[in-house]
């Protein structure tokens, strides 16, 4: 199966661990696996901000550089939503309609990909350490991936997943939210991380990098033991007992 | 009280309410209770997503012919002996309301809970008139009693635990200080103040959860009773409704009472629903003599048609601000408008205008909680967003680095060679501030950001440049794919 990684901007620049286990866990299963280089951002910071005729640009290289490939994965809840809002923000467009509803069509997280395409719901891996996992909402509530990252952790030898409480509340990052309304975001994500302490976990466990880069940001400055990992990072483990 | 509280900027309002803990912890224990509460009570409906889609269905349907069904709702309002009256904005309503206060010497009003007279300020309209008005419900009167502004748009005084109001009673109302601070007792105490009250009125005035337009009612969904004597002792009763609010019959209220109450407060059904339809009749021993329905535009007629017609299939149940991780921290009053929370920040500055508010769309991080939790599938986050989009590209007035950062990225983010160029040299720039691999104190635009949290340093090799590498090694090897490929027997599929 040949799948093509959309790796986001964030895994390109600053999770490249998470770019190279996410082609590992893939070929691991059997995919072959492309990085189409034209790709660039896929628009949500400047599209979420309101500058949607900026953000049709980068959008438009996105849809040229996918079009033709056969699968598109991506290690991130909130950038596969992105793919899946092309055909609505080019549904006036005579080239683009199509050839957004074409590339959302076959667009897909990570997690759900593994579960819901390859039909595979224990990647083999083992790790034995207590975690918790933050679902990220644009994963859950716009893209409706809930279940493939949970199916896929609890068949992870050894591993402890512990239940987060208040777990659907937003950890705060929200993109330029973040800096926008810095003081509110704050807040949020302090929350989150309270929350994520009391479980006394030795991760917390996310599947998008915007969180990730928020709560673990935060961790560190708080001077928290507690650190995240991406959910490929746990797949993608073989630990001995 | 108009729709704006105080002259006052969002980030100011912000910041004072971030520092109220009391605030924040009555909030965030409400959110909890409603926010679980609400999951429950949908749960026990069966489908709820079907039952969504029947209430989007019945909203759309009436704002889609919502000039029929209001003529429909006149109609019979008139053939069952009431009154109306259609205004075009708050002061013509308030104008209307004030002759018929005038007109029966209406010296005592009271009022049951109703967001729409607090948007048009009538209370302050008929104090003018002379007229003394209470409001009886709980939570209004404990605002009334103080001076305050509600926070939310069911529970207004939200933002108050039982403490506080306990201390407020005591202030005002010969509560005993050593009396109990649970809510039952406090009520009680209220209650016996209210029934002289009601005994006196010469006036009620409520609100109106939906007009039902083919029988000409009114309906009234409260938990106090107070609506029921709001409407049946004064001799006089005026509803005031938003002119979005109804349904064809009695078939659809059904549906949406029943949604209405489990989404507010994970109620399978509230303690009253009253059902008005004209004034007293010939036989009947309660009610009041005379029915008015005052039918109030002020804007909404603008936002009908539009990008933002959605919001006014709202049935104001709250859900979205009782599950807002935003609002959950600011509470409603930081909002400057009587409509707090995702809706208030959709609403506001379609009433109200983006001078004053254009801050509000901002107000969210698109977790999208708002728009999962609406029980007529509001896209309220997408509506947010399209705020943004209007105040970039049709007001202008979006911040000039912010317009020039956003034009950067697009001519950056278009290109490869541009963008890889671009992420090259950025990676560079933020060396001088990179220690241990991070920026705890960065230059420009990660400024907002390393105030609150540490950012990561971009890595040296780039996992476009891994690829590169890799492929490279292939080349030169003959390999293909540098990861083993799992032992089959280890896979399970479903």
């Amino acid at each position: 199966m040949k799948v093509s990684l959309f790796a986001t901007c964030l895994v390109d620049l600053f999770q490249t661990d998470v770019g190279k286990a996410t082609v590992e866990l893939l070929e691991t299963l059997g995919c072959e696996v492309t990085f189409p280089r034209g790709q660039v951002c896929c628009g949500q910071p400047a599209y979420n901000s309101g500058y949607t005729k900026d953000a049709k640009e980068p959008m438009k290289k996105m849809i040229d550089t996918f079009i033709d490939e056969e699968w598109v994965v991506t290690p991130s809840g909130s950038c596969a939503t992105m793919f899946q809002e092309y055909p609505h923000i080019f549904k006036d467009d005579p080239i683009y309609a199509e050839k957004a509803q074409r590339l959302a069509d076959k667009t897909y997280e990570l997690t759900d990909f593994i579960v819901n395409v390859l039909n595979v719901t224990d990647v083999g891996a083992s790790y034995h350490h207590r975690v918790t996992y933050h679902p990220s909402c644009h994963m859950t509530r716009l893209l409706g991936v809930k279940d493939a990252p949970l199916t896929l952790l609890k068949n992870v030898k050894g591993l402890e997943l512990v239940d987060l409480p208040n777990s659907y509340n937003c950890c705060g990052f929200g993109g330029t939210f973040s800096v926008k309304m810095g003081n509110i975001s704050e807040q949020m994500v302090d929350e989150k991380v309270n929350c994520a302490v009391e479980t006394d976990a030795e991760y917390l466990i996310a599947s998008d990098g915007g969180c990730i880069m928020n709560i673990d940001g935060r961790m560190q400055r708080r001077g928290e033991t507690m650190r995240t990992k991406h959910i490929v990072e746990i797949l993608t483990q073989h630990e001995g007992v | 009280m108009s729709i704006q509280f105080y002259d006052k900027k969002f980030k100011d309002t912000v910041k004072e309410n971030l520092e109220d803990d009391f605030m924040r912890g009555a909030v965030s224990a409400a959110q909890n209770r409603l926010h679980n509460g609400r999951l429950k009570a949908v749960e026990e409906l069966g489908d709820w997503e079907q039952w969504r889609n029947h209430g989007q269905e019945i909203r759309q349907n009436v704002l889609k012919h919502l000039d029929y069904y209001l003529n429909e709702l006149a109609t019979n309002v008139e053939k069952a002996g009431g009154h109306v009256f259609f205004a075009k904005d708050g002061d013509e309503a308030n104008t209307y309301i004030r002759q018929v206060a005038r007109d029966k010497g209406a010296k005592r009003v009271v009022k049951s809970k109703s967001m729409v007279t607090e948007e048009i300020s009538l209370n302050e309209a008929l104090e003018k008139e002379g007229c003394q008005v209470l409001e009886t419900d709980l939570g209004e009167y404990i605002l009334q009693l103080e001076g305050d502004k509600p926070s939310h748009i069911v529970a207004p005084s939200l933002h108050k635990n039982k403490d506080q109001i306990k201390e407020v009673f005591v202030d005002q109302l010969a509560y005993p200080s050593e009396a109990s601070s649970e809510a039952g007792p406090l009520a009680r105490h209220v209650r016996t103040i209210l029934r002289d009250e009601f005994l006196q009125a010469d006036l009620g005035i409520t609100g109106c959860n939906f007009g039902v337009a083919d029988s000409g009612s009114i309906c009234l969904v409260t938990n106090e009773g107070n609506a029921g004597l709001v409407t049946t002792i004064p001799k006089t009763h005026i509803a005031v409704m938003g002119m979005e609010r109804l349904v064809p019959s009695m078939k659809e209220l059904e549906v949406l009472v029943n949604m209405l109450t489990r989404s507010a407060v994970g109620q399978k059904m509230p303690s009253y629903v009253n059902i008005i339809t004209g004034p007293k009749r010939a036989e009947e021993v309660d009610g009041p003599e005379e029915f008015h329905l005052v039918i109030l535009d002020n804007g909404r007629s603008n936002i009908l048609g539009g990008d933002f017609q959605e919001v006014l299939q709202c049935i104001r149940c709250g859900a979205c601000v009782n599950t807002c991780p935003v609002y959950r921290h600011i509470g409603g009053h930081s909002y400057n408008s009587i409509y707090s929370g995702p809706i208030g920040a959709v609403l506001t500055p379609l009433l109200a205008g983006y001078d004053d508010y254009k801050e509000l769309p901002y107000a969210s991080s698109l977790c999208g909680a708002c728009t999962d939790a609406c029980p007529v599938k509001i896209p309220l986050h997408e509506l947010l967003r399209k705020h943004r989009e209007v105040i970039v590209e049709k007001e202008g007035k979006a911040p000039i680095a912010e317009s020039a950062m956003m034009k950067m990225f697009e001519i950056g983010a278009s290109s490869s060679p541009l963008y890889r160029f671009g992420t090259k040299i950025a990676t560079k720039a933020v060396k001088p501030f990179t220690k241990n691999n991070k920026i705890t104190k960065g230059p420009g635009p990660i400024k907002a950001w390393t105030d609150v949290r540490d950012f990561p340093a971009p890595k040296e090799e780039r996992l476009r440049d891994w690829f590169d590498q890799r492929e490279k090694g292939e080349k030169n090897n003959g390999k293909n794919g540098i990861f083993t490929k799992f032992s089959e027997p280890t896979a399970k599929t479903t």
